[in-house]
């Protein structure tokens, strides 16, 4: 019994990591990529999952809505590049988190007036409702082991985009040298666009998958933002493979602490204590891994220079 | 440098007399305003130490501003429960005395501050604005789960804490203790940016590998700096929990960092008085746009976003011209 909890936390687990992944590719990209340090990634979170809520409650098609989630997040991305982020690439990092804390504020302020303060609900559909039999008998939600597949082909399709085509070679050449793609011809003003809008619209993605999980509100975004900060200095910045690590590792001692340490101090305190001795802990235990992997490697773990 | 200091006197004569009016007049929600600003400068300051004169980006002040609220809810709540705080190596008693609370919120986010910078200095950057912030934000959810302290409810002091010779739950005498200790941060912040320390980590900020040339360690410079920034935002949460006679995790939500930093920013960085303008800046526009809607903060943020854009030096830099660059 408690073997089939623990697979189906491990599982859990993964889901979380595969979902902070989507939220952490683009912030490491566009930080490896411009130089940009991104707070405003997690209001497009945000912004993925009240559009897809919006467009699922009109059309009540849950693929409409995730199309939705893609191309408002996106949209909202390319939006933000041109008016103002393109100004802050030559800027020091101050400005660069000054201005994307305003533009927390603008779009959490509207979102609010739009929508209203109360949390919409997304509703999976049917057809991904309910749980599977996994070998050895193990129930699991359908839902959430769809989730952890399709963040996997993303991810796959990430790599596979960065390793092997065109555009993939544009961005890792630009990480090395932007004068000289520039100077090679490649137009590096929609390069850039381009980059920050992939990784706004993998941030509404995420979105929108969670929010079918949990509620979406105002607000969602930035304790995922800040997760997805612990998960790139993790994995070191500007790498996609490090995010990937990362996000996986904080992921499962997030969930696995959560579940493990109460029942870890069970054994030596009287269960009241040990369950909120645990809890702290396991609220904890990531950034404690965080500081952990710094002292050893203050770069990250896949971090160069 | 002659109408940065003019312009220094006049912001302090601003409050003084705001508040005197106020008092004139019988306004105290009026007083209780300025004295927030009066607090929230105080953070400023601190934060402005580390920001402006060391160059060190710290997005996690929330967690000395946090721990001073926290030190000043839990003292005062065990003195207002009669219940000790330990017992086991040394009995010690909660305390509702202004300035033991003070002095343990300062002595406890120094060492703090010490544990954070130590581990956050050894990377820079990105690197070290991250990583000031999720350490913030692990004390956040630490706070949240701490049951015994009122986890996410946080905690209610029924009367504020005592000052010798001082009725302070007067709106006005309050306001004068938080006011003097504000002078006196300025004044201490000034003698420290003026000193040797001040100027090697002046020039620690400015080129690191020359400082180095020269046998300073910049490592140990950014050290103390992050220390005494943290003490002075430390002690800034203490008189903000007092304030409120109220303290929560909120205090120690990215929330506040960020507009800790906003203080700091809208003001000037880098100036020694720059975060007391922000901080009275802040307060006017919250309450002045708070009363026009009720989603002020998107005005706010355009403002903060045209500041950044395109007036680079706050208030600071628009009337006492930009002497003092950041970089």
């Amino acid at each position: 019994m408690s073997l089939i909890l623990l697979v189906e936390q491990t599982l859990n687990g993964l889901q979380f990591g595969v979902m902070l992944f989507l939220m952490a590719a683009g912030l490491t990209l566009v930080f490896g990529v411009m130089g940009l340090i991104n707070l405003a990634h997690g209001s497009l979170y945000m912004i993925g999952a009240f559009a897809a809520a919006a467009m699922a409650q009109a059309s009540g098609s849950f693929l409409l809505a995730l199309a939705a989630s893609l191309v408002c997040a996106a949209f909202a991305g390319v939006l933000i590049e041109v008016l103002v982020i393109r100004r802050l690439y030559d800027r020091d990092h101050l400005d660069q988190v000054l201005a994307t804390f305003a533009l927390i504020l603008i779009f959490s302020e509207g979102t609010r007036w739009l929508f209203g303060s109360f949390p919409l609900f997304l509703d999976k559909p049917e057809w991904l409702s309910g749980t599977v039999i996994l070998p050895f008998g193990i129930e699991y939600s359908l839902y959430r082991l769809a989730i952890i597949l399709v963040g996997l082909a993303v991810a796959a399709g990430l790599f596979w985009m960065i390793a092997r085509t065109r555009v993939g070679i544009r961005i890792r050449a630009g990480e090395n040298d932007r004068e000289m793609i520039a100077a090679l011809g490649v137009n590096i003003s929609r390069l850039y666009t381009f980059v920050f809008a992939l990784g706004a619209a993998l941030a509404g993605f995420a979105g929108a998958l969670v929010g079918t999980i949990q509620s979406v509100q105002v607000g969602m975004g930035e304790p995922v933002l800040i997760l997805a900060f612990v998960v790139i200095v993790i994995g070191g910045i500007g790498s996609i493979k490090g995010a990937f690590i990362g996000a996986l590792l904080v992921g499962l001692t997030e969930t696995l602490g959560r579940f493990l340490l109460p029942e870890a101090f069970a054994l030596v305190f009287d269960p009241a204590t040990a369950r909120s001795v645990g809890a702290s802990l396991a609220s904890m235990s990531i950034y404690i891994l965080m500081a952990g992997v710094l002292i050893f490697r203050p770069k990250g773990l896949f971090g160069s220079a | 440098m002659k109408r940065e200091m003019v312009f220094n006197l006049a912001l302090l004569a601003l409050i003084l007399g705001v508040a005197l009016w106020a008092q004139a007049s019988d306004e105290p929600f009026l007083i209780t305003l300025t004295t927030r600003a009066v607090i929230f400068a105080i953070a400023g300051v601190g934060l402005n130490f580390a920001l402006g004169f060391g160059g060190l980006v710290s997005f996690g002040h929330a967690a000395f501003f946090g721990l001073g609220g926290y030190v000043m809810g839990v003292l005062a709540y065990h003195a207002q429960t009669y219940t000790p705080l330990f017992e086991a190596p040394l009995l010690i008693q909660g305390t509702k005395s202004m300035p033991v609370i003070w002095l343990v919120s300062i002595l406890l986010s120094s060492l703090l501050a010490l544990a954070i910078g130590a581990l956050s200095l050894r990377t820079s950057g990105v690197y070290f604005i991250m990583i000031t912030l999720a350490f913030a934000q692990m004390l956040y959810y630490f706070a949240i789960s701490w049951a015994a302290y009122g986890g996410e409810d946080g905690l209610s002091i029924y009367v504020r804490n005592g000052f010798p010779g001082l009725n302070t739950m007067d709106p006005l005498q309050f306001f004068a203790l938080c006011f003097a200790l504000l002078l006196i941060v300025l004044l201490l912040v000034s003698l420290a940016a003026r000193s040797a320390f001040g100027l090697a980590l002046g020039a620690a900020r400015q080129n690191e590998a020359r400082v180095q040339a020269v046998g300073q360690t910049p490592y140990r410079l950014y050290l103390v700096a992050f220390v005494i920034s943290g003490a002075i935002t430390g002690l800034a949460g203490a008189l903000f929990a007092d304030l409120n006679r109220f303290v929560s995790p909120v205090m120690f939500s990215w929330q506040t960092s960020g507009e800790i930093m906003v203080f700091v920013i809208l003001g000037g960085v880098g100036r020694i008085f720059g975060p007391v303008a922000g901080a009275v800046l802040f307060i006017l526009l919250e309450h002045l746009l708070g009363g026009l809607s009720a989603y002020w903060h998107i005005y706010l943020g355009a403002i903060l976003l045209g500041v950044v854009l395109f007036a680079r030096g706050g208030l600071y830099g628009l009337i006492a011209g930009r002497e003092v660059a950041h970089d």
